[in-house]
């Protein structure tokens, strides 16, 4: 027997996103564990570039707009600042992985003490479906008309692993949202996330897998059927680093 | 019981494909944003279980706390 | 205060200390070293917060974000370090938040060279990022005003709510000197600056969002009160040195270490009985034009623009205020080559010899 509000941390009209874009997901449930720990007044949003840039007009609480892929490095001036506040960082594939590669490595490698949720959905969404560092080979974006070839583009880009070689983050978990049990897992690891940064216990990163109907030119349940044969199998779900597996809950 | 703002509806579908008692189905109206959006075809059969809400990426579906009380 | 010798780049990062500047994030480049180095260690000791960045754009991004939450915040660079920090300098403007930027100046374009020039005079001036915005830009000529100026910036940036500038070049950044310090400023960050994302119950309220991207009509309103500061700065901010202009037959125009070398100059070839003096732009953004409209176009026989730079870059708003009243002469040097006393002394009376026939 389940009661659930809308949170209220999120606006009380539409979201941009397109029907049945999991950005709309992961912005819901970062704002349920928002909600659920009390953290609204004292939570900032930090909004890159991307259609993660939607949130700026969906999120109902503060909100500091970055440049593209410069959320982590905001993010570091603004928490370094105000140590006692909230602080995440809601980036895309092409935001984290492309253009803001030095950005995240250099905070998670310096341990920052915020949290840095990853949505990847193997495209630029935003700019009209290009290939992203994330996107699988063979996909097809309008910028690989033919699918990712290896050959020329390399291969999609695991963060998660990439992050957990590094010796200071001390959360690193990826969740796919593609099933309601994926979904409650990525907001228990969102709250964990949370609940390390305001222990002051370091730096947090929680990759979501997610999609877009829009550009794969599916329609919304054609996407879980795909990420279940596709993406899940590349990036695997689970937890790649937890430094205070005992002490923290 | 499960409570939708037709308001918020996208019509994605998770919901009807994820409903473990398959009772949720799309209608044939559409919101003021176009969207078709689902309906309850046995509300009895509804348990509550939070799935749907779960799901839905645009927060639409609610599971009012008044439910309880009635049970 | 007592009199202390130091190193340009140390001054400036204690001023800035002073003025209650409680954040740096920086990135390694020469000319500029002292300054990330000198605030590594003093601004833990003031409880300020020093970050190495991992770039120059992450570096003015975490400038961004702190300054973001109402601390006075600064960065600093040279030339191709300035250009990285592009992007981060117009988010600022953009988003209307207030920050200090260093560039201690060298030779250019591309990797150009680590010694001292002034060849970042346009970037400065004209374009520090994409977007069409403006910024002061204070450039000293010797320690003391650099002091002064480093000291009064965030006053500055934070009426105006956009970036400050100061444009040093490599060799002040070098040189010893000695100053005297300001005394210590506390930072404020509570109360009066509810325009921040910092906290403070009763003083700001919730749900506040501080962003460089706004609607086509909200954007166009920003910009046009941007276009009404940058009127506000020429009207009410410039800055500038007079120097025996009362008589003169020619103007140097100069600034920075450029305009300390022709002083000197300026000196002898007065003892020699030449009637000259110089217009010195501290403020090289809002440029004085005031000093070029009041001059007395009868008397005036020629202008020379002295700078590090080659081609020249002021003499385009030189010639603005000027127009065809008086031919505008150079005296440049460029690529990390300094002016000295005898050069500029050689160089300016064969222009005053030759504009005198």
């Amino acid at each position: 027997m389940a009661v659930y509000k809308r949170p209220a941390t999120l606006k009380k009209n539409p979201s941009g996103f397109c029907p049945g874009c999991m950005h709309s997901l992961s912005t819901k449930i970062i704002a349920e564990v928002v909600d659920e720990m009390g953290q609204k007044d004292n939570c900032l949003h930090i909004v890159p570039v991307g259609c993660s840039t939607l949130n700026l007009v969906y999120w109902q609480g503060d909100i500091l707009g970055a440049a593209h892929g410069r959320a982590p490095a905001v993010a570091t001036g603004f928490k370094r600042t105000n140590p006692e506040r909230l602080v995440f960082a809601y980036q895309g594939d092409g935001d984290l992985a492309a253009i803001g590669l030095a950005e995240i490595m250099g905070a998670a490698n310096r341990g920052e003490n915020f949290t840095v949720i990853f949505f990847n959905n193997q495209t630029y969404g935003m700019t009209g479906g290009q290939m992203a560092p994330t996107t699988l080979i063979g996909q097809k974006t309008t910028t690989t008309r033919y699918g990712r070839d290896a050959e020329t583009t390399g291969y999609p880009m695991k963060m998660c692993e990439l992050l957990a070689t590094l010796e200071a983050p001390a959360f690193v978990a990826r969740y796919a949202l593609n099933t309601p049990k994926g979904v409650m897992e990525a907001k228990k690891a969102i709250r964990k996330g949370f609940e390390i940064q305001m222990a002051g216990k370091g730096f947090s990163f929680i990759e979501l897998l997610g999609n877009c109907p829009t550009n794969w030119g599916m329609t919304p349940l054609q996407t879980l059927e795909y990420m279940e044969s596709n993406t899940i199998p590349y990036f695997k779900p689970g937890v790649y680093k937890d430094k205070y597996k005992d002490e923290v809950k | 019981m499960i409570e939708l703002n037709v308001m918020l509806c996208k019509g994605c579908s998770y919901c009807i494909k994820f409903c473990p008692k398959k009772i949720l189905e799309l209608g044939t109206d559409r919101n003021k944003f176009g969207h078709f959006y689902p309906h309850l075809t046995d509300e009895a059969k509804c348990i509550s279980c939070g799935i749907c809400a779960t799901i839905c990426p645009e927060g639409a579906i609610e599971l009012p706390e008044k439910e309880k009380e009635e049970q | 205060m007592a009199k202390v010798l130091v190193k340009g780049n140390e001054a400036i990062a204690e001023a800035a200390v002073r003025a209650g500047c409680r954040f740096f994030a920086g990135y390694p480049i020469t000319p500029q070293n002292e300054i990330p180095e000198y605030l590594s260690w003093r601004l833990p000791e003031v409880g300020g917060v020093f970050v190495q960045g991992e770039s120059e754009v992450a570096s003015v991004n975490m400038v961004y974000g702190a300054a973001a939450s109402g601390c006075r915040a600064m960065t600093s660079s040279s030339g191709p370090g300035i250009s990285l920090k592009a992007e981060g300098i117009s988010y600022l403007s953009g988003t209307q938040l207030p920050a200090v930027i260093v560039n201690i100046s060298r030779g250019g374009p591309g990797l150009g060279s680590i010694q001292p020039a002034q060849q970042d005079y346009l970037q400065a001036t004209k374009a520090l990022g994409h977007g069409g915005f403006r910024v002061m830009v204070f450039a000293p000529s010797t320690l003391q005003e650099a002091v002064d100026l480093t000291y009064s910036a965030w006053d500055y940036a934070e009426r105006d709510r956009n970036p400050v500038l100061i444009l040093m070049d490599g060799c002040l950044g070098a040189i010893m000197e000695q100053v005297e310090f300001p005394e210590m400023k506390e930072p404020m960050r509570e109360g009066t600056k509810n325009w921040s994302l910092n906290r403070v119950e009763g003083v700001h309220r919730s749900d506040r969002l501080l962003t460089p991207y706004f609607p086509e009509a909200m954007l166009e309103m920003q910009n046009k009160s941007r276009a009404l500061m940058v009127k506000r700065w020429e009207e009410n901010d410039v800055k500038v040195e007079e120097f025996m202009l009362d008589d003169a037959e020619f103007v140097v125009v100069a600034y920075g270490i450029s305009a300390r070398v022709a002083k000197e100059a300026i000196l002898k070839l007065r003892e020699e009985g030449y009637k000259i003096g110089m217009i010195r732009p501290i403020t090289l953004f809002p440029f004085p034009k005031e000093s070029f409209r009041k001059l007395d176009y009868t008397k005036v026989k020629g202008f020379i623009d002295i700078e590090l730079a080659i081609p020249a870059q002021m003499r385009d708003d030189i010639a603005l205020e000027v127009k065809d009243r008086a031919p505008i002469y150079e005296y440049c040097r460029s690529g990390g080559f300094l002016f000295d006393d005898d050069g500029v002394y050689t160089a300016v009376k064969k222009i005053l010899d030759g504009g005198a026939k």
